[in-house]
C-alpha cells in the first residue's frame, strides 16, 4: 500500500511573527523556516506504517518554492521513500492545493493519504478536508491513532467533547493531530541516505492545475496588545481586586 | 445566485439532543452579514434541536433533515446535504468546532470556493477578518467567489439570544452520501462544569501542576467559580488530563469573563487560545514566566498553597 | 575601466542580529538539515538533563547511545555504520552539542576524532571491523591515552613503554586527564615501543594490570566523566596494535580533527552565552529601563556579537579546505586558539552581565565559563598554539631552548 504524504515548509514554530509596516503581510526575510509540525506527525506515522510492514511505500510532497525541496529532503531523512516538489512561487491557498493533490493522487494512485490537520502559518485546517471531496473519499481528521486494516481504516479522532473513533473505507484520507505520535530526528546517515533518494520536480502547470488564489488578502495588521497588569503580593489582594476591581467574582 | 443579498444558512453544532452554544455565535455573526437567517439540523431524531434552534433570536426558517446517515454527522453526508441545498444561499456558516471544522472545507471544495476559516471579524458580505500565525496577525480577506463558506470563531462574536424567534421548522430530504465511513464509539469526557467554550470562567492549569492527580486542586476552585478546567498542551501531552481540555492555537479557543491560569508558562502557542479573555490571573512559582506580560493580576506564588488560599478565601 | 557599479553594487540586504554574516547562507542543503536535526536533539533532550548533570557530576552514559543512534559518532567515516558527512557537518554537530555543554562534546569529540578515527586511519581491516560499529553505535565508549602527569604539551616526553614480549607488548605507565576513560570499553594508548618510537595500541577494558580511576574535584567539564589510564605490565597482543601509526604524526592527526571541531563547539558555547546575555539585558530593568538599554552592555554585546561571527567565518573557512584536503594544521591551531580564546572571554563576560544571577548554575553561563577554562587549555593550549604558529611566522621554534 503507498502512502501520499504533502508537506508544507511554514515560518518555523519558534519564530516571534512581526508583521510587516506596510500591512501586507509578514516578515518571511531572514526568517527560519521548517516543516509544518503537524506534518512532521504525518510522515512520522506513515513511516512508522511502512516499518510495521502495513505500507509499502511512502511519498512525500510539497508545493512551494524551490525552497521547499528542504523540507522534502528532511521528511525524506526521517524515512520517506520518494519526494515530488510541485514548484510554484505564487501563493497557493488550500483548495489550490488540494487541486494540485488530487491530481497528483490520480497519478501516484495511494491508498491512504497522510498530512497535518492544519498549517501553523495560515492556521487554515482545510486541506486534507478538501482533497477528501475532490477525491469522494472519507475522511478521518485530527486523528490521534491510525490502524490500518485490509480495506479500512480506524481512526481515533480528537473531538471538542473528547475522541471518537470512526471506520473509513479505504483509500481515504486522514489529518494528523499532536498527539498522532513523536516524530523523530532525521539522522546524520539518513539525511545522507536522502540525498541519493529519487526526487521529481514538476509544476501546477504540468499537472493542468489552476493555482490562482480565490480570496484576496487586503490587509494584515497586528492584533490588540494585550498590556501586562500588575503583580499583587498575596491571595487576599488578588481576591481584592477581582472582587472590587475587576469586578468579575 | 446572490451574495450580499441572500439568505444565509447556519449549520447546527448538536448532538441530537441539545444545541450546541456555540451555534448562536454562529448565529450572530450571520446576522451580521444579512438578515435571513436559515439553520440547519442534519441529526437523527433531532427534532428538540430544530425546536431549539427556532426560538434562537433572528433565525427566521429552520431546515430539518432528519435520517439515520446524519445520527453521527460524519462529514461525507453532511457535506452532501449542505450543497443540495446551497443554491439558495450566498453564505454558509459553521462555527468553528471540531464539526464545523471537519465538514465545512469539504462543502466548499465540492463547490470549487475557498473557505474563510476561523473568523474574528466581518467588514462587509464579502470582506472578513481571521487570524493567522496563531493570533500574532489578522488578516482581512475579501472573497471573490459566488458563495461564501465561513467557520466563525465563535469567542469573537457575542451568542445571539437563545430565545425570541419564532421561525418555522421544516424538513428537508436526505441527500446520500453515506457508506464511506461509520462511528466505531465515542469516549466523551463527562462533566457536571459548564462546557470550556462557554464557561464564564475557567480555570487552567500547566506542566506545573505535575500531576493529573493534583488537578483536583483547581477542580475545587472551579467548583467554587462554576467555572470550566482547562489546560495547556504541556498538561495534555504528559497525559494529566484529556486532550479535549487543551486551549491554545491547535486547542480550544476560550475566551471567557475570568480566565486563571496555573502554573502555565504561558507559551505563545497558549496565548493565542486564551488571550481574549477579558479578565487574565495568572499564578506562577517563575516571575519571569511569559503568561505574566498578558496577566491582568499576576501572583507570583507555589500554586500548591496559593490555589487552596485562594479556595479558602473565595 | 573596473570599477564595478550599478544597482546590484548598491542594493543593501537586511541584519539578523543572530546570524549577521548570513552563515545559514553558506551552508548547504544537507549542512543545514544535519544542523538543525543536531539543534533539535541537543535542545529537546541534552539542555534539561545538563544542569543537573553539570551539579552532581554525573555522565548520563545513554547519551552516547542516542548520539550514535543520531549518526554523531564518527559521523565524518565513510562505512561501519558511520554517516560519512563532511568536515563542515562535523563542525556544525559539535557547535549545537557544545551550545548545551563543552563536556557532551568533548565525550563526542573523543569518540569521534581520537578513538574512532585513529582506528579507521591507522588500523587494519580487522580493527576496523571490530571495533567501529560499536563505537558508531555508542554501543562502546572508547578513551583516548596520550597526555601524561609529566607530558602534557610535550608528548614526545612521554614515559609509557611498550615492551615487545611473545605475541605482542607489554604497556607500563599511566595517562592523565583522560575524557571518558572510567566508563571506557575501548582505551587508544600511545606509547614508546623498545627503538623509542610512538605506537598506537588498542586496550580493551578488563585486560589484566589496566584501570581507569575517575578524577574527582573537577570545576570543569562536570557533565562529562574523566579519568586517568593506569598500565600496569597489561599484555597486549600484536594484533591490537595500530598497524599504520609510527611516530608523533599518529596522534597528532587525531588531534588535529579533535581541535578543528573544538573551534566550532567553542562558538556554539559563546553563542549560547551571547545570546542569553542579550535576553537578560533586554529582561531586566533598572533605573526603570532594560540594562541593554546602556551604552556599556551594547558594547560588550558588540564585541561578542563580532568574535563570533568572525571565529564561525575561520571555522568554516577551515572546514571548507579540509573537505577540499588543503588544511595546514597551523590553521587549525589558528582557529582553535582564537575561537577558544574568544569564547572563554565571552562567557566571563556573559557571567557578568548577568549579574548576581550569573552565578547560578539555571542561568548556564557560570557553566560554560568553568567549562570553557579547560577547553582553552586542552588539546594544545592557547600559548602552545601560539607557538605553533610563532614557528610557521618566522621559521624559529620557540618550544624547547
Amino acid at each position: 500500500m503507498k502512502i501520499l504524504v504533502p508537506v508544507k515548509r511554514v515560518v518555523d514554530y519558534n519564530v516571534k511573527i512581526r508583521v510587516k509596516a506596510d500591512g501586507t503581510g509578514v516578515e518571511t526575510a531572514s526568517v527560519k523556516f521548517s516543516m509544518n509540525p503537524f506534518d512532521e506527525i504525518a510522515v512520522e506515522e506513515a513511516v512508522r506504517l511502512k516499518e510495521a510492514g502495513k505500507a509499502t511505500e511512502v511519498v512525500v510532497v510539497s508545493l512551494g518554492p524551490s525552497a521547499a525541496q528542504e523540507t522534502l529532503r528532511t521528511a525524506l531523512a526521517m524515512g520517506a521513500d520518494r519526494a515530488i516538489l510541485v514548484q510554484t512561487d505564487a501563493e497557493v491557498q488550500p483548495l489550490a492545493v488540494a487541486k494540485v493533490l488530487k491530481a497528483l493522487v490520480d497519478k501516484e494512485q495511494p491508498r491512504i493519504v497522510l498530512l497535518g490537520k492544519q498549517a501553523i502559518d495560515d492556521d487554515c485546517n482545510q486541506t486534507g478536508q478538501m482533497l477528501a471531496a475532490l477525491l469522494g473519499w472519507p475522511q478521518g481528521t485530527f486523528a490521534s491513532k491510525v490502524a490500518v486494516g485490509d480495506d479500512a481504516l480506524t481512526v481515533t479522532r480528537e473531538i471538542d467533547g473528547g475522541l471518537e473513533t470512526i471506520e473509513l473505507t479505504l483509500p481515504a484520507v486522514v489529518t494528523a493531530d499532536l498527539r498522532l505520535n513523536e516524530p523523530r530526528y532525521a539522522s546524520l546517515p539518513n539525511i545522507m541516505k536522502a540525498k541519493k533518494k529519487p526526487f521529481e520536480t514538476l509544476t501546477p502547470g504540468s499537472l493542468g492545475v489552476d493555482v490562482t488564489p480565490r480570496l484576496t488578502t487586503l490587509k494584515v495588521v497586528e492584533p490588540p496588545r494585550r498590556k501586562a497588569g500588575v503583580k499583587v503580593a498575596d491571595v487576599a489582594a488578588l481576591v481584592d481586586k477581582l472582587k472590587n476591581d475587576a469586578r468579575v467574582i | 445566485m446572490t451574495s450580499s443579498n441572500g439568505a444565509i444558512l447556519v449549520l447546527a453544532d448538536h448532538d441530537n439532543a441539545t444545541l450546541k452554544p456555540a451555534t448562536l455565535n454562529a448565529v450572530a455573526a450571520a446576522s451580521r452579514i444579512g438578515s435571513d437567517i436559515h439553520v440547519l439540523v442534519a441529526g437523527k431524531g433531532a427534532r428538540a434541536v430544530a425546536d431549539t434552534a427556532a426560538e434562537v433570536a433572528g433565525v427566521t426558517r429552520v431546515l430539518l433533515a432528519d435520517a439515520a446517515e446524519y445520527e453521527h454527522r460524519l462529514p461525507e453526508p453532511v457535506a452532501a446535504l449542505v450543497i443540495s441545498l446551497v443554491p439558495a444561499y450566498g453564505h454558509v456558516l459553521a462555527a468553528a468546532t471540531s464539526e464545523g471544522k471537519n465538514v465545512m472545507p469539504r462543502v466548499a471544495a465540492l463547490l470549487d470556493v475557498a473557505q474563510i476559516s476561523d473568523i474574528t471579524g466581518i467588514v462587509s458580505a464579502d470582506t472578513f477578518e481571521r487570524p493567522v500565525y496563531a493570533g500574532n496577525a489578522i488578516a482581512t480577506v475579501q472573497s471573490r467567489d459566488p458563495v461564501k463558506i465561513i467557520t466563525v470563531r465563535a469567542t469573537a462574536f457575542e451568542a445571539a439570544a437563545a430565545t425570541g424567534g419564532a421561525a418555522a421548522v421544516e424538513s428537508v430530504a436526505a441527500a446520500g452520501g453515506g457508506g464511506l465511513s461509520k462511528l466505531l464509539g465515542q469516549e466523551l469526557t463527562k462533566s457536571e462544569r459548564p462546557e470550556l467554550t462557554q464557561a464564564r470562567v475557567v480555570v487552567s492549569g500547566g506542566r506545573g501542576m505535575q500531576s493529573g492527580e493534583n488537578f483536583t486542586l483547581l477542580e475545587a476552585l472551579a467548583d467554587k467559580l462554576g467555572a470550566a478546567v482547562g489546560a495547556s498542551r504541556a498538561a495534555v501531552d504528559a497525559g494529566f488530563v484529556p486532550n479535549d481540555y487543551q486551549v491554545g492555537q491547535t486547542g480550544k479557543i476560550v475566551a471567557p469573563e475570568l480566565y486563571i491560569a496555573v502554573g502555565i508558562s504561558g507559551a505563545i502557542q497558549h496565548l493565542a487560545g486564551m488571550k481574549d479573555s477579558k479578565v487574565i490571573v495568572a499564578i506562577n512559582k517563575d516571575e519571569e514566566a511569559p503568561i505574566f506580560q498578558v496577566a491582568d493580576y499576576g501572583l507570583v506564588a507555589d500554586l500548591f498553597k496559593a490555589v487552596p488560599e485562594l479556595v479558602a478565601a473565595l | 575601466m573596473v570599477t564595478k557599479t550599478g544597482p546590484s553594487s548598491a542594493k543593501l540586504g537586511s541584519f539578523a542580529w543572530d546570524d549577521p554574516l548570513l552563515l545559514d547562507d553558506q551552508l548547504t542543503e544537507d549542512e543545514r538539515m544535519i544542523r538543525d536535526a543536531a539543534r533539535a536533539y541537543c535542545q529537546d533532550h541534552l539542555l534539561p538533563r545538563v544542569v543537573e548533570a553539570n551539579r552532581y557530576e554525573v555522565f548520563h552514559r545513554e547519551i552516547m547511545n542516542e548520539m550514535g543512534e543520531l549518526g554523531f559518532l564518527g559521523s565524518t567515516i565513510e562505512g561501519y555504520g558511520c554517516a560519512g558527512v563532511n568536515y563542515v557537518s562535523y563542525g556544525l554537530v559539535a557547535r549545537e552539542v557544545e551550545r548545551v555543554d563543552s563536556g557532551y562534546r568533548s565525550a563526542m569529540s573523543v569518540q569521534s576524532s581520537l578513538v574512532m578515527h585513529p582506528i579507521h586511519a591507522y588500523g587494519s581491516e580487522a580493527q576496523r571491523e571490530k571495533y567501529l560499529p560499536k563505537l558508531a553505535a555508542g554501543e562502546w565508549v572508547g578513551c583516548f591515552g596520550l597526555t601524561e602527569p609529566d607530558a602534557g604539551s610535550d608528548p614526545a616526553g612521554m614515559k609509557t613503554r611498550a615492551r615487545s614480549a611473545d605475541g605482542g607488548y607489554i604497556l607500563t605507565g599511566s595517562k592523565m586527564w583522560i575524557t571518558n576513560a572510567p566508563i571506557s570499553d575501548v582505551f587508544v594508548v600511545w606509547a614508546k615501543n623498545d627503538a623509542g618510537r610512538i605506537n598506537g595500541f588498542v586496550l580493551e577494558k578488563g585486560m589484566k594490570g589496566l584501570s581507569a580511576p575517575k578524577i574527582e574535584g573537577k570545576f570543569s567539564l562536570r557533565a562529562s566523566i574523566t579519568g586517568e589510564i593506569v598500565m600496569d605490565e597489561v599484555f597486549v597482543p600484536e594484533e591490537n596494535r595500530l598497524p599504520n601509526a609510527d611516530g608523533l604524526s599518529g596522534p597528532f592527526g587525531c588531534l588535529n580533527r579533535a581541535r578543528y571541531g573544538i573551534a566550532w563547539g567553542a562558538m556554539g558555547a559563546a553563542e549560547f552565552c551571547f545570546h542569553q546575555a542579550r535576553q537578560y539585558q533586554l529582561d531586566r530593568k533598572q533605573f526603570g529601563r532594560p540594562l541593554a538599554a546602556n551604552q556599556i552592555p551594547q558594547l560588550k554585546l558588540a564585541n561578542m556579537e563580532t568574535e563570533i561571527a568572525l571565529g564561525l567565518q575561520a571555522a568554516l573557512r577551515v572546514g571548507r579546505l579540509m573537505d577540499e584536503g588543503r588544511v595546514a594544521p597551523e590553521m587549525i591551531s589558528l582557529i582553535k586558539r582564537n575561537n577558544c580564546g574568544k569564547a572563554l572571554d565571552i562567557a566571563r563576560v556573559a557571567r557578568d552581565m548577568h549579574g548576581g544571577n550569573g552565578i547560578a548554575d539555571e542561568f548556564h553561563v557560570i557553566r560554560h565559563a568553568m567549562n570553557l577554562e579547560a577547553v582553552n587549555t586542552y588539546e594544545g593550549t592557547h600559548d602552545v598554539h601560539a607557538l605553533i604558529l610563532g614557528r610557521a611566522i618566522t621559521g624559529l621554534q620557540a618550544f624547547a631552548p
